[in-house]
């Protein structure tokens, strides 16, 4: 499986916010239908870097590779031509516009007059969140309204419509209850075997130990090493990320520990 | 059923509603204290050719404040528009294409837009592109603007504008006359009653809620009664006896002992406003366009992530205003028949109370075009109601002022309310 072209490769990725080095010479890899768990403590660099793919911000070195070709991201509107769709960990919907216009935004549905087409965007927008969360009844509302696992599924719709690549979803099941958080894991599962890459970023290892078949771990910006979650036991987990140490089953990246 | 449950099936807008019934409570008011003056076809068609510049303007000033961004300018870019197209009517195109020529109108009108289009983009490249400020852009723009319209003619005032031009200021030869009116009028109702069908099927097909017919029968026969009582207004109120005689000699007809009810009909300015008030709903309901604002105006950096062009939005939403301050300047220049110096002035501040007394949120993310345009109403209103009154020009902005505050206060209750 190494051995094929990776779906997406970021190789050597720096990024500086005033000298600070919020992300240093990392590389990650993801390769069709695998589930990589990006994992480390809420600062350690991993929303940052996965900014940097879907867009928000320009790495100041470093190269991304989708299917083994150089990509050049410089927008959302770029990374999303690839196929990379992301959902943020502050959910990023405008709140005053209800779900289907959140789920289409950027990317809307129009009639041959060239307006919108808001009825065949709600029925859009109600077969996909039918997937998500049956029991979702409230398209007219602005999401504003909603609750935070409503908003979260919105947030979800949106990546998952548009037959994504790869999705980058940064703390998921942050805001959700148990059962909703089931669903997300149902769903992640199915996308799976559609063969869709996807990063899961967290900085709790429970979510993302039983869903990923590797974790790469980030500590103050740099890359601690990547593992196989078969190869490895959670409390080695825990060692990369509390204490950057990286296992002898994993391969170490510059951040390990000597 | 309930009242307020009937009320929910209507789906109109409860703060719609709520406009309708200030604007109904200070007519009726005002007709009360002036003894039947106020509710007269004569006072009625003025108000709403007072009306229409302002109300122009707002319907721009809406996707403006939506978008997070303010527009101080638009008095002075009206000015300085108003008296390039006032030079340009007045003094170059006699020369071009000899004095009262057809084409002298629309030059002037295609030029005004396209000037306060122009000085929109650059106002709009500064606040999104160089991310200056939009209150500082626009209150550098608010005294640049002013002085360059001196700087036309020297301060002087250009007069007379073009006879056809003067159409777009109302007065006695801008207003169409009682049958073109009633046909207008005959075609808005058919308008409103076809579109809200043809919404109603689309939904149906795709088995979404629909209104009850009864609720769809009421709001269309409301609207269309709407249009026409207008339009009866509009046709009640008579040409003064001199111009009615010339206007009845000019077609030959005989001048009976009693004189001839030639009607005025609905005016040219607000046909426009009318106009330009269905066309930006549009653009701010039905168009991505639209649909960016709006998500700018709830969460920028939502819109930015999810691939919206921000800047490039931003930029256009200050042309629009720009343009409609073109439009704005060409109504009241004719309106005046002359071009001055002093022309817009303060009207930034009462465009700018229309949109927020109707009902769009300094905060961002929300505004209806329908609602700025009734706030445009209620202000003139207001000022028209007190001057019948013959209340001091100074306590006319006092009242106008409290009213302002009072409005967003209650919005702001009615919004906390829903939440």
């Amino acid at each position: 499986m190494q051995a094929r072209t990776p779906l997406v490769a970021m190789e050597n990725i720096s990024i500086a916010f005033g000298g600070i080095k919020a992300v240093d010479d990392v590389s990650v890899d993801l390769h069709p239908g695998e589930v990589v768990g990006l994992l480390g403590h809420n600062g350690a660099g991993k929303s940052t870097l996965i900014k940097i793919l879907s867009g928000a911000y320009r790495a100041d070195a470093g190269e991304i590779r989708v299917n083994g070709e150089v990509a050049h991201i410089a927008s959302p509107r770029d990374a999303r031509r690839y196929g990379i769709e992301t959902i943020f960990q502050t959910l990023a919907l405008a709140d005053n516009i209800d779900a289907a216009g959140n789920i289409f935004l950027g990317r809307e549905l129009v009639t041959r007059w060239g307006t919108l087409d808001d009825v065949a965007m709600e029925a859009a927008a109600r077969q996909v969140m039918a997937r998500l969360n049956p029991h979702f009844r409230r398209f007219k509302e602005p999401v504003r309204a909603l609750s935070g696992g409503q908003r979260q599924s919105v947030a979800i719709a949106r990546a998952i419509h548009f037959n994504a690549k790869i999705l980058i979803m940064d703390e998921p099941t942050a805001a959700l209850g148990p059962a909703e958080t089931q669903q997300v894991a149902e769903l992640i599962l199915q996308l799976k075997k559609e063969g869709v890459g996807i990063f899961l970023i967290s900085h709790d290892i429970h979510d993302v130990f039983d869903l990923a078949d590797r974790i790469s771990v980030m500590k103050n910006g740099a890359m601690v090493g990547s593992a196989r979650v078969a190869d490895i036991s959670k409390d080695e987990a825990l060692g990369m990320i509390i204490l950057g140490k990286c296992p002898a089953a994993g391969t170490p990246g510059p951040g390990a520990m000597a | 059923m309930k009242f307020s449950a009937r009320l929910r099936e209507l789906e109109i807008d409860p703060r719609l509603l709520g406009m309708l019934g200030a604007l109904a409570v200070i007519w009726i008011g005002f007709d009360l204290l002036s003894a039947g003056a106020f509710l007269t076809p004569r006072n009625l068609w003025n108000l709403s050719v007072q009306t229409a510049s302002i109300a122009v303007m707002a319907c721009g000033m809406v996707l403006v404040i939506v978008s997070r961004n303010i527009d101080l300018s638009v008095g002075s870019l009206l000015g300085f528009t108003g008296m390039l197209i006032g030079v340009l009517q007045a003094r170059l195109l006699p020369e071009l294409l000899g004095l009262e020529h057809p084409a002298t109108w629309l030059v002037a009108m295609l030029a005004a837009v396209a000037i306060g289009g122009t000085l929109g983009v650059l106002q709009g490249v500064l606040v999104a592109y160089l991310a200056i400020p939009s209150f500082i852009v626009t209150l550098g723009g608010l005294l640049i603007w002013r002085g360059a319209a001196w700087w036309v003619t020297q301060g002087q005032t250009v007069a007379p504008m073009d006879g056809r031009f003067r159409k777009l200021g109302g007065g006695i030869d801008g207003a169409i006359g009682a049958t073109a009116s009633w046909i207008i009028g005959a075609v808005a109702c058919a308008a409103i009653a076809s579109g809200l069908w043809l919404i109603r099927r689309r939904r149906e097909k795709f088995g979404f809620h629909v209104r009850p017919v009864w609720a769809e029968a009421l709001v269309i026969s409301i609207a269309c009664g709407v249009v026409l009582g207008a339009v009866a207004v509009a046709n009640a109120y008579p040409l003064p006896m001199g111009i009615a005689r010339r206007m009845a000699e000019a077609q030959g007809l005989a001048w009976p002992p009693g004189g001839l009810f030639i009607a005025h009909g609905l005016a040219v300015p607000v046909l426009v406003a009318i106009g330009i008030g269905i066309v930006m709903t549009i653009i701010a309901t039905r168009t991505r366009f639209g649909r960016y604002v709006f998500s700018i105006g709830g969460n920028p950096e939502a819109a930015e992530l999810s691939g919206v062009n921000t800047r490039r939005t931003l930029m256009l939403v200050f042309a629009v205003m720009g343009g409609l301050a073109g439009i704005a300047a060409c109504i009241s220049t004719a309106r005046l028949n002359a071009a001055t110096n002093a022309a817009g002035q303060l009207d930034e501040l009462y465009v700018i109370a229309a949109t927020v007394i109707g009902g769009t949120s300094l905060a961002g993310g929300s505004g209806t075009i329908a609602g700025a345009m009734l706030g445009a109403l209620v202000m003139q209103s207001l000022q028209s109601g007190m001057v019948l009154l013959g209340v001091d020009a100074p306590l006319q902005n006092i009242v106008v002022g409290c009213v302002l505050v009072a409005a967003v206060w209650v919005d702001t209750i009615y919004r906390r309310g829903i939440r």
